[in-house]
């Protein structure tokens, strides 16, 4: 009984969050404001935020939260206001081709969704399953995956390093 | 819930994703649409997660979310320097490799 209920607001909440993103991707790649785009965005990275607590990843959302819309999003702006001489609509945002996109979407969706169906069908999520605690999270990191973990941070000092030479004047 | 709600979402994303990288002529904007494909790809390794009771894709969503970071921060000083260099950051003037 109570883990029906739970199930039902679970499935409720998938269904209000994930329009909710659709409908924010959408304008993303429709607007003709770049600095609404990046807006709408934010919207997608919270949904997106708000899917992982719904996939019991705590963590992953609460980084997400402050990576993405809080440090990504600033970049973004950022860039937008530094290469943008006025903020507001513009007609020219989109190649001359830009219908091509639309039957490449749809078949790519049309080839991912059978293939999806035919896979997974009805199997459902472990209704039981526990939320991953940090502290499960960074044994994993500090342990079998400590050696991407060191790759990563290389990453992280070379993009550092490749922005700031970049972007500054000289 | 399905397992497959959670990947048809991100199959969705990921599409608009991709609509996005080939319509938009802006580099901002394509940027943004590949954010779009890699928080499917977070949606996706998380929802496996679940269903198979490990932990190993969350480690994954959490190196895609550095890797994206960096991306876009590589990816933004490159916008800044083709908008110093052209005065624009139309992606399609940027043809002198056409050959």
């Amino acid at each position: 009984m109570f883990a029906s209920d739970v199930l039902v607001a679970q499935n409720i909440g998938f269904a209000i969050l994930a329009t909710i993103m659709v409908i924010g991707a959408l304008r993303v790649v429709t607007t003709s404001n770049v600095v609404h785009a990046a807006l709408w965005l934010v919207v997608v990275l919270a949904g997106a935020a708000a899917q992982y607590v719904l996939l019991a990843a705590e963590f992953v959302a609460i980084t997400q939260v402050l990576v993405y819309i809080g440090a990504v999003m600033v970049l973004f702006l950022f860039g937008t206001m530094l290469t943008r001489a006025r903020i507001g609509a513009e007609s020219d945002l989109n190649n001359k081709n830009w219908f091509l996109g639309i039957p490449v979407a749809v078949a790519l969706f049309v080839a991912m969704a059978i293939a999806l169906d035919s896979g997974f069908g009805s199997q459902k999520m472990p209704a039981d399953s526990a939320v991953a605690t940090t502290q499960e999270i960074s044994d994993q990191i500090f342990g079998p995956y400590l050696l991407p973990f060191w790759a990563l941070s290389f990453v992280l000092l070379a993009a550092v390093v490749g922005a700031i030479v970049l972007a500054r004047r000289d | 819930m399905l397992v497959n709600q959670f990947l048809i979402l991100a199959a969705v994303l990921f599409c608009i994703g991709v609509y996005g990288v080939i319509a938009r002529k802006n580099a901002v904007l394509v940027l943004m649409s590949i954010e779009l494909i890699l928080n499917s790809v977070n949606i996706n390794l998380l929802a496996f997660s679940m269903r198979n009771g490990s932990l190993d894709g969350h480690i994954f969503a959490l190196y895609i979310i550095a890797i994206a970071a960096a991306e876009v921060g590589v990816g933004l000083a490159m916008v800044l320097l083709m908008y110093r260099n052209r005065r624009s950051i139309d992606l399609d003037e940027l043809s002198e490799m056409k050959g």
